[in-house]
């Protein structure tokens, strides 16, 4: 039997055992069953993954599985990546379950938010394993259906974790169904509705069919995936959501989207036209920039790292343009790199994302407050976790000798290629791509500073922050295993080199982008390298070096109080805060974060030139959410109420408009 | 193995020129403030100093206020090493990268940055905050230097950029050369902390930057700070410096040409010191909500040096 076919039928068997697990056993060990099973079910996937991106590929077909058209399995190099990257996170998130939501731990423990979590991550395996429209469909909805439940867990605790389902449910479903009208059509113009029949198919469709599929679905895409104008539902489910549930949304359910793109845009409709990646790659542009400046200016720590992924997918969108610009352009090379870059970006940011929406879950466990604002002084009480949120940290704000590093390396590469002959727009847009990136770059390694630091470092600004107790040893386990993929993707990304190319090669671009990579990484058709390896050691091993020479020569270190101007001991109230920390960047972005703010000052009677007390408020509303969405909610609102005269309970009426409806249908049928 | 020789002896001769450096161009400023100044080694008696001190560290510091040092100074003295000061043929092609070389200098201000938020203080939170969003803004500057410069040569390694500008000085002399060397000096200013982005003789609160956050640190610890200081600064300048002049960079090994290389290198540094001191006789700092001003108007001559090489190429 195929490798991939056993992998994948233990984990959906493990899935289905699971939840029947989760859901009788009782309360005591039901965490440790549920997380036994999520962890087996994303091992199972992540060896399923494994094969494939080793050139093990898999089809299937399951006639009697389901009516109609039955289920069809395929998995390629592409799919594999998919799979590796979800199992590998659902391991993670497993193994981090069994303490977080267990005894004494903080997430949920309820039945259904529990028995859920290993279905949860076979549907998302499902998905990059469908091998036809209705099974990736099938797969698309039980993620979308699953994940809504587990953001609900904690329903009844907190309103805004209502809130945050019902925008989710209702995006979620608006983008299912921009899918699904896609698909349908792309199926139907291609004559079949398996993937194989439809890549046969798919570069002879007429370019208003495919241009019109691709927006359809890049719309439930990018949706999925958070991009910017189609986030609003992201920063309330990644914060609401327990933070297991944050991890496995973060980093592995939104690439799913990227999965969709380049299934449907590079491999079933062959490439496309320009204006496609052109108008992708401005997604990518506008979800980095604004997505790194709310996660800047945000004082909730989950909040921050759900604007951050806005911003990494933006990232990985505008490698997927790249790719689809320069495929266009007939610079095959630089196609190859920018894949690789969005791919092994997409994989890297699974990793750190993982490592601090688990590092973000300890925090609320110990602090019960997601504030960067009221925390501060963990690094004192929590020590490991300090150090694993550094670690994530150091990937997510893309400085070397991080694994974010790499890809924004590798992105920059493939925006850095020059083709004269590729036209003046791919030209001009270039450059501003570089600036994007390095723009989002440099405001976001501030915001991992903002998040190590007012978080994690100096004095503990509450009472909750200053009780602060490290997280029982499941949990460090779960964030080890994330920080250790981080650290080997950081100092080795050329492992991955064999699976990209395969991956490249197999989407028609047929170029070997990182052939030759060996400890270095090497780009075929580009002249730069990069030894993560040597960025590594030589790093740490010479700052361990100088750390042995000082103490060597020098005197040993004597703990004294700060200088605190000679004015009395300094106290916690005067350290800068996250929203200190943020100011002159918030103040620089004035134009686009447009914050209200407010200042009271209240006079004593005696004088008006005597202050009493001064109030400050300050809101940082999302604008594009304020300006996009409230008007489409309230004409949605306001064309409910006044449909509500069409119902007037009289059934009489009622008889009428079955009556014209079915007139109507015939009619419609007979123009036909 | 001869490689790696070239490779210890840039990172030592950086090393040992940085602090003179910084000697040299307060004795140049002195002069012209019409000062008598210090001795040229007193940055390095300054150093020795320092190290015997005790090192002092403030009650609610924690690992990273002491990492962060030996951090700074592995980055700095691992692009020393790395990139192209003597010869162009380093044996770290794959760290002596524009972009790699971008991202270590950035993670020494991030490091200093951490620690100045773990001290508790206002003054190292201020400092960080600060310096933070200074080194956000100029990001986009660097890297579209480094697109206007490795347009030229079709990569961002460093060795190649010089190696290919000293074979052809015309592709040197270009207007998008022009444009990128007056971003990228800008951006080097902001790097560095010098004039007028920042001031590196002030203590006062409402102008510190750089000086705010490592405020807490004392003995070697300050010493190792500011040793690393002077180093990026060097680092920077002879960048500059090695890019849009590059005669004088050995492209072989052998000992006379690398001997030569570090003849040319002190001298350039010195002329590049020299009128960064000169220069910063005649400006004021700016205020901190005016630097993003001179960071876009940096950012747009990167984009012109972009767009002329592009266009005029």
């Amino acid at each position: 039997m195929n490798e991939v076919a056993a992998a994948l039928a233990v984990a959906f068997a493990l899935a289905g055992v699971g939840a029947a697990a989760g859901w009788a056993v009782p309360a005591r060990g039901r965490s440790t069953v549920a997380g036994a099973a999520t962890a087996g079910v994303g091992a199972a996937g992540a060896a399923a993954g494994l094969a494939a991106v080793s050139g093990t590929g898999w089809q299937g077909h399951l006639p009697d599985l389901l009516p109609l058209a039955g289920v069809t399995l395929s998995v390629d190099a592409l799919a594999g990546w998919f799979l590796l990257l979800v199992g590998g996170v659902a391991v993670v998130v497993g193994v981090y379950t069994v303490g977080y939501a267990g005894r004494g731990g903080h997430g949920p423990a309820s039945r259904t938010a529990l028995a859920v979590l290993p279905v949860f991550v076979a549907a998302m395996l499902l998905v990059p394993a469908a091998g036809s429209v209705s099974t990736f469909l099938l797969g698309w909805e039980l993620m979308a259906v699953t994940s809504l439940l587990l953001v609900l867990a904690e329903h009844r605790h907190s309103p805004a974790a209502r809130t945050a389902g019902l925008w989710y449910a209702a995006m979620t479903q608006a983008g299912f169904v921009a899918v699904l009208v896609g698909l349908a059509w792309l199926a139907a113009a291609a004559g079949g509705e398996s993937f194989a029949a439809i890549r046969a198919a798919g570069p002879e469709l007429s370019p208003v069919v495919s241009g019109g599929v691709f927006l359809l679905c890049l719309a439930g895409f990018a949706s999925k995936a958070g991009a910017v104008p189609l986030h609003p539902w992201l920063p309330r489910a990644h914060a609401e959501a327990p933070s297991h549930v944050s991890a496995l949304m973060s980093a592995a359910m939104v690439k799913l989207g990227v999965y969709g793109i380049v299934r449907v845009g590079f491999d079933l409709l062959g490439g496309g036209q320009r204006w496609w990646w052109l108008l992708l790659g401005a997604f990518g542009v506008v979800s980095a920039l604004y997505g790194i400046l709310q996660a800047a200016v945000a004082t909730d720590l989950k909040r921050l790292l759900a604007f951050s992924t806005s911003e990494n997918v933006g990232l990985i969108l505008l490698g997927l343009a790249a790719a689809g610009l320069w495929t266009d352009a007939g610079e095959h090379a630089a196609a190859g790199v920018a894949l690789a870059a969005a791919l092994l970006h997409a994989a890297n940011h699974a990793g750190f994302k993982t490592l601090l929406f688990c590092g973000a879950g300890s925090v609320l466990r110990a602090t019960g407050t997601r504030d960067l604002d009221e925390l501060g002084g963990l690094s004192r009480r929590m020590p490991a976790t300090t150090l694993l949120f550094t670690v994530g940290a150091l990937g997510a704000a893309a400085l070397p000798p991080g694994n974010g590093f790499v890809s924004e390396w590798l992105l920059l590469q493939a925006l850095l290629h020059r083709a004269p002959e590729a036209g003046m727009v791919v030209t001009v847009a270039a450059p501003v791509a570089v600036a994007v990136v390095a723009l989002t770059a440099g405001v976001g390694v501030a915001t991992y500073v903002k998040a190590l630091g007012t978080g994690f470092l100096a004095r503990p600004r509450s009472s909750a922050a200053e009780q602060a107790v490290e997280s029982p040893r499941g949990m460090l386990a779960g964030m080890g295993l994330a920080a250790l993929a981080c650290a080997g993707l950081a100092v080795a990304p050329a492992v991955a080199a064999p699976a990209l190319d395969r991956i490249a090669g197999g989407l028609r671009t047929g170029i070997a982008p990182l052939g030759g990579s060996g400890v270095d990484v090497r780009l075929s058709g580009i002249a730069s390298t990069i030894s993560p390896l040597w960025i590594g050691v030589g790093v740490v091993g010479l700052a361990v070096g100088f750390a042995g020479a000082a103490r060597a020569v020098g005197r040993a270190r004597r703990r004294a109080a700060a200088w605190d101007c000679g004015d009395g001991p300094l106290t916690a109230r005067m350290e800068y805060t996250a929203t200190s920390f943020a100011e002159p960047l918030q103040r620089v972005f004035d134009n686009v974060l447009a914050p209200e703010q407010d200042v009271d000052v209240t006079h004593p009677s005696e004088s008006a030139y005597l202050v009493r007390s001064v109030q400050y408020r300050r809101r940082l509303p999302d604008r594009i959410e304020a300006r996009l969405y409230q008007p489409m909610v309230t004409a949605v609102d306001r064309v409910g109420r006044a449909a509500r005269g069409l119902a007037t309970g009289s059934v009489h009426r009622y008889l009428a408009y079955m009556l014209a409806a079915l007139i109507a249908v015939l009619v419609a049928g007979v123009i036909r | 193995m001869i490689a790696w020789i070239t490779a210890v002896a840039q990172a030592v001769l950086v090393a040992a020129v940085a602090p003179l450096l910084i000697g040299f161009m307060r004795a140049v400023r002195a002069r012209l403030e019409g000062r008598a100044g210090g001795r040229l080694v007193q940055p390095w008696r300054d150093l020795r100093k320092l190290l015997r001190k005790e090192p002092i560290i403030p009650a609610d510091a924690g690992m990273i206020f002491t990492a962060a040092p030996l951090v700074l100074m592995a980055t700095s003295v691992l692009v020393a090493a790395a990139a192209p000061y003597l010869s162009t043929g380093g044996p770290l092609s794959g760290v002596a990268d524009l972009i790699v070389v971008v991202g270590l200098l950035l993670l020494g201000t991030v490091a200093l940055a951490l620690a100045g938020l773990d001290t508790g203080t206002a003054f190292g939170g201020m400092g960080a905050s600060r310096e933070m969003t200074i080194a956000a803004l100029v990001e986009p500057t660097l890297l579209l230097a480094v697109f206007a410069l490795s347009t030229r040569v079709g990569s961002t390694d460093l060795g190649a950029i010089v190696a290919a500008g000293a074979a052809d000085p015309a592709a040197v002399f270009t207007p998008a050369s022009a444009l990128a060397a007056a971003a990228l000096a800008i951006a080097t200013l902001a790097e560095a902390g010098r004039l007028p982005v920042d001031n590196p003789a002030t203590h006062l609160e409402l102008t510190m930057v750089h000086e705010a956050m490592v405020l807490e640190y004392a003995g070697r610890d300050l010493a190792l700070v500011e040793w690393a200081s002077a180093m990026r600064l060097t680092i920077l300048l002879g960048l500059l410096a090695n890019l849009f002049i590059p005669w004088g960079v050995a492209s072989s090994p052998h000992p006379a040409a690398l001997a030569v290389g570090a003849a040319v290198f002190v001298v350039k540094l010195a002329v590049l010191g020299g009128l960064l001191a000169a220069g910063e006789v005649f400006v004021a700092k700016l205020r901190l909500f005016r630097v993003p001003e001179l960071l876009a108007g940096s950012f747009v001559l990167g984009l012109l040096a972009v767009v002329a090489s592009a266009v005029l190429a």
